[in-house]
């Protein structure tokens, strides 16, 4: 076999896309995650020593596999001769791994539900998915969330402390717990693109990284878990919300919202694999919440234009949400569905009585909507209120041209974004 | 097998029972918990406190010892009673704790042991 070119990018790449999956498989057989992922490491830098020259081994997930349970091996037995403890040299004497069929993805979901565990603090879970199955430095990590280097070591150490001392199970949940317990992990997943898509920190919108990042843990969910539907339609979501995010930010930087985007930009690659993955939902007829989203994002995405959107559709959809998890945040959101098929009275008589102040999107909903009535004072307060609340550049400067181009007679429709 | 401390929680000062017919219903639940922790083989000890103003502090890091009146920490929260059980792993105690949690009628904070 010809040898591929393995530069300091390739290895990275490799160990990027091996390192969950080696990484669980080290900890079902070692029962100790530090263990697996300093072995992980030391196999790391190995590869950088050795594929340069030889080349990419045929089988580089495999390679990682056996050079890090090598290194663990190794130094378990040296620890054993040096101290004879015996519960380490235990270890070393345990039955041997079963093949590397079948056990393996059960490895990476295993360890998907340790990292998502309740008992530990969202930034943790968050923090942990993306170092363990992503395979993210702590520097990438903690870039990311913008925190410091150290602020983001500590968070995992402690996470990974707890996890140990506490006992946290390396182990799928019990079907009894199984249904929360998914419901846990597809928030951090969406947590982590919601982080990517709307950037609440930083001065771009969109961060790619994480974005792809959670589109790429979403596909590594559904690859273990197909008949979850839920898993199918938090990916659909995710890649169709994804096929916008070119169109979403100017060439200047600024944002451009959902009604006025150049839907020449979008990504129709994702679109097609986003509509696939609804109907698949559609056919299993399952619905929940993130199903009911990736359909509403299907059809925006159906749409050539704005002004042909189905929008008697969306509300429709928004209703089985609002049915299936009743939130301020769905009925403002169909509010602003309603605007368009009922007109934005009925939309703002909607809104009024939810309770979401200090909600930014809230007020950009209700500026919007008060603008299309022609009552400009009452937009721009709310715009000011939603420009106030934003934590994104970006996005504050948009509420800040919308209340700049506020005019009396204003009246045309702006969409949601 | 980990052992963990299920500790309840209550607030100083506001009855954990809104009437004599719940708190001897609780009882009766708490008893009935203790009961099937002892079946289940995971009972390690249990106990009932009496409120934090019985309590008495002894200092003996100095050279002479010092015994103050009242809690280690003044707070609103105290603790009630615990439990210390065996289980395989958190999910196992985080389901117990659930269950003590019920009968008993405050919240339960599961805290592991060190190891041997």
């Amino acid at each position: 076999m010809a040898h591929q070119q393995a530069d300091a990018a390739a290895i990275t790449r490799v160990f990027r896309e091996e390192s969950g999956r080696v990484i669980a498989g080290l900890v079902r057989r070692f029962g100790d995650i530090d263990l697996a992922e300093e072995a992980v490491q030391e196999a790391f830098i190995a590869a950088t020593q050795h594929w340069p020259t030889a080349g990419l081994p045929p089988n580089p997930g495999g390679w990682i596999t056996t050079t890090a349970r090598n290194r663990i091996i190794d130094r378990l037995r040296r620890e054993a001769l040096r101290d004879d403890r015996s519960r380490e040299s235990a270890v070393l004497f345990q039955s041997d791994e079963p093949a590397d069929t079948g056990a393996v993805s059960d490895d990476r979901l295993r360890l998907i539900f340790t990292c998502c565990h309740p008992a530990l603090a969202v930034p943790s879970r968050v923090a942990l998915t993306l170092r363990l199955l992503g395979g993210l430095e702590t520097r990438e990590i903690a870039a990311a969330f913008l925190v410091s280097e150290a602020t983001m070591a500590q968070r995992i150490v402690r996470a990974k402390a707890k996890i140990k001392a506490a006992n946290i199970p390396y182990k799928v949940p019990s079907d009894s717990e199984l249904p929360d317990r998914v419901r846990g992990v597809l928030a951090v997943i969406y947590l982590i693109f919601n982080e990517g898509h709307r950037a609440s920190t930083g001065g771009e919108l969109i961060r790619e990284d994480l974005c792809a990042e959670a589109i790429r843990l979403a596909r590594v969910l559904v690859g273990l878990m197909p008949d979850e539907p839920e898993a199918v339609g938090l990916l659909a979501l995710l890649v169709l919300t994804r096929s916008r995010s070119r169109a979403r930010t100017a060439t200047d930087g600024t944002m451009v919202a959902l009604g006025e985007q150049d839907r020449s930009l979008w990504d129709a690659a994702l679109i097609a694999e986003g509509h696939a993955l609804v109907r698949a939902c559609l056919r299993r007829n399952q619905p929940g919440p993130y199903q009911l989203q990736a359909a509403i994002n299907a059809v925006h995405a159906d749409a050539g234009s704005a002004e042909v959107t189905d929008w008697r559709q969306i509300v429709q959809l928004y209703d089985l949400l609002l049915a299936l998890s009743p939130s301020p945040v769905v009925a403002l959101n169909r509010a602003a569905a309603v605007a368009e098929t009922d007109g934005a009275d009925v939309a703002l008589a909607l809104i009024e009585a939810l309770d979401l102040d200090a909600y930014q999107p809230y007020h950009a909903v209700r500026a919007d909507l008060l603008r299309r009535l022609g009552r400009t004072v009452d937009a721009a307060a709310a715009y000011r209120r939603a420009a106030d609340l934003s934590n994104n550049p970006v996005e504050r400067d948009f509420l800040d041209r919308r209340l700049a181009a506020l005019s009396p007679d204003s009246s045309r429709s702006n969409g949601p974004q | 097998m980990t052992q963990y401390l299920l500790s309840v929680h209550m607030i100083e000062g506001q009855d954990a029972y809104p009437d004599e017919a719940t708190m001897h219903a609780a009882y009766a639940a708490t008893d009935a918990f203790n009961t099937e922790l002892q079946n289940a083989g995971l009972f390690v000890f249990a106990g009932g406190l009496h409120p934090a103003t019985t309590a008495t502090v002894v200092d003996g890091t100095k050279d002479e010892t010092l015994i103050t009146d009242g809690p280690f920490a003044e707070s609103k929260e105290r603790l009630g009673g615990f439990w210390v059980i065996e289980a395989a792993d958190l999910d196992a105690a985080l389901a117990w704790a659930a269950k003590g949690s019920k009968a008993c009628g405050a919240p339960v904070e599961v805290r592991p042991f060190q190891g041997e």
